[in-house]
């Protein structure tokens, strides 16, 4: 596990965003940002993936696709939500077809407020995320040895 | 004849920064079909027209997407002001374009990236995405934000660039532009690119015309479309070719982007030349009444918006039909007949937009 944790490795969906959050998700992958040198990697498969990156809110359709991505992601496991949409629903908590933020469906452990988050927030959402997922993996592995 | 079988492909996808889901129907390797559905990101943002007014409307109108956040609002802006019967001041018509421009600019590298990390060339991402924060920092100086910039209101614009801020833009864009034209040389030039784009996903102008696709995938099929032709904000005092292309292929649809980057710059370099000393928004009062239809070339096509307002400060309706909805049947039809493993690259051919799309 030793290794795990010095590069977890991150998955991003995106709910129901404008498109501005996302953009800045990846943007924080790119240089100028970079968040590679924490040793994050972007990654498209949810079994690989230690950090979920959700960004804008929960509609009808996408809400069984949120709780299937967030189940298949192996523990232990660190969702931050990026953005003002995915923390509350945001500007469009008032549409019809927005039940509200990422935790109305999966628990969220790292809220990144604005709209658009900046990428300073959202690294800094993934470095503190980096902290809780060891402090989950300590935790497991404390459970297994018990049992 | 082979086995068929239905993929799913999406909506969770490595490529796809937002979520579309085709089913696509596969004899071997050859795709015979793909059938979209559409709807995960769909919020009804068009309804808040019955809860928020018609200023704080131009919020929402920039959400619609963050990648033409600024031409969302802009649409959105000229279709009320065309009901409230308002004179734009010329600085500020001026000033639209040249963030319209740079909309475009930072859209089209974007695209390049996602492209390149489509055909998995990650270097050339990461350099696409390193010219694109320069754009960036521009907006961020000018406006203070860098996706969502909320600088438009009905009358004008919120926020003036003074004329040092853009001669020192016109000199960045200088600069960056040997930059780009090295990067780009790489989509036009390389071998091994070429080889992913060369006579894959022919959408012939005829089909281009029948599907109704818009913006560059139609300009890639050698039809001459674009709005700015019609000469909204300041676009009647620029003078700019459209760019088109013949090949009907996927590199062709790369052609056109790459020109269109070019040709921006030159259009910024123009408004700058040219641009007046003249207030920057006019004061507005009363309610809108009537209704009103305005069509906006984004990076990804035509945009269309339809007001409709009744005397009160809330609209009736507040339509949009986005440049990704019209050229989605055109990419089903790229999509028939190519193989399984070009599925990524045809979709994001199109530049797909989904957010705007649904809304
Ligand atoms: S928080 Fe703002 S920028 Fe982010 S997805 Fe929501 S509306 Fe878009």
């Amino acid at each position: 596990m030793s290794t795990i944790h010095k590069s977890p490795w991150l998955l991003h969906y995106d709910g129901s965003s404008c498109n501005g959050c996302d953009i800045e998700v990846l943007a924080c992958t790119t240089p100028v940002y970079d968040v590679e040198r924490f040793g994050v990697i972007n990654t498209g498969n949810p079994m690989h993936a230690d950090i979920f990156l959700i960004t804008g809110g929960i509609n009808s359709q996408n809400e069984a696709v949120v709780k299937q991505i967030y189940e298949q992601m192996p523990q232990p496991k660190v969702v931050i939500a990026v953005g003002t949409c995915a923390c509350t629903g945001g500007i469009f908590k008032e549409c019809y077809n927005i039940k509200g933020g990422a935790d109305t469906v999966i628990p969220v452990d790292i809220y990144v407020p604005g709209c658009a988050a900046r990428p300073e927030s959202i690294i800094d959402g993934v470095v503190k995320g980096i902290a809780l997922f060891k402090e989950k993996a300590a935790a497991l592995k404390a459970s297994e040895n018990a049992n | 004849m082979g086995k068929r079988s239905i993929v799913p492909y999406g909506p969770q996808h490595p490529v796809l920064p937002e979520p579309i889901h085709l089913d696509l129907v596969l004899e071997d390797e050859k795709v015979l079909a793909a059938i979209p559905s559409i709807g995960f990101i769909h919020r009804g943002l068009e309804s808040l027209t019955s809860k928020k007014d018609f200023n704080e409307m131009v919020y929402v109108a920039e959400r619609i997407c963050g990648i033409c956040s600024f031409m969302h609002g802009m649409g959105y802006c000229m279709a009320v002001e065309d009901i409230m019967n308002v004179e734009v001041p010329r600085r500020a018509d001026y000033l639209r374009t040249i963030w319209a421009e740079m909309s475009r600019l930072h859209s089209h590298l974007l695209w390049l990236g996602l492209l390149a990390d489509g055909f998995g060339f990650e270097s050339l991402f990461m350099h696409s995405w390193r010219l694109r924060e320069n754009i960036l920092d521009m907006f961020e100086a000018s406006t203070g934000g860098r996706v969502i910039f909320s600088v438009n209101t009905i009358g004008g614009v919120l926020k003036d660039m003074p004329n040092d801020m853009l001669k020192e833009f016109v000199k960045k864009l200088d600069e960056m532009e040997k930059e780009i034209r090295e990067t780009t040389s790489i989509f036009l030039n390389d071998y091994t690119v070429k080889s992913r784009l060369v006579d894959v996903g022919i959408l012939t102008g005829e089909d281009a015309i029948r599907r109704g696709a818009v913006g560059p995938m139609m300009r890639a099929s050698g039809i001459n479309v674009d709005m700015r032709k019609n000469g909204y904000a300041a676009y009647n005092d620029i003078d700019f070719d459209v760019i088109t292309s013949n090949n009907c292929d996927s590199y062709a649809r790369c052609e056109v982007r790459i020109g269109e980057i070019f040709q921006s710059i030159d259009i910024i370099r123009q408004c700058v030349a040219k641009i007046p000393d003249t207030e920057i928004n006019t004061k507005v009062t009363g309610m809108p009444n009537g209704e009103s239809i305005i069509r906006v070339e984004q990076p990804r096509g035509e945009a269309f918006y339809h007001v409709r307002a009744n005397g009160t400060k809330f609209l009736d309706r507040f339509r949009v039909r986005t440049p990704t909805f019209a050229n989605i049947p055109a990419l089903t039809q790229t999509l028939q007949g190519c193989q399984y493993g070009d599925v990524p690259l045809l979709v994001l051919t199109i530049d797909p937009c989904i957010s705007c799309t649904e809304r």
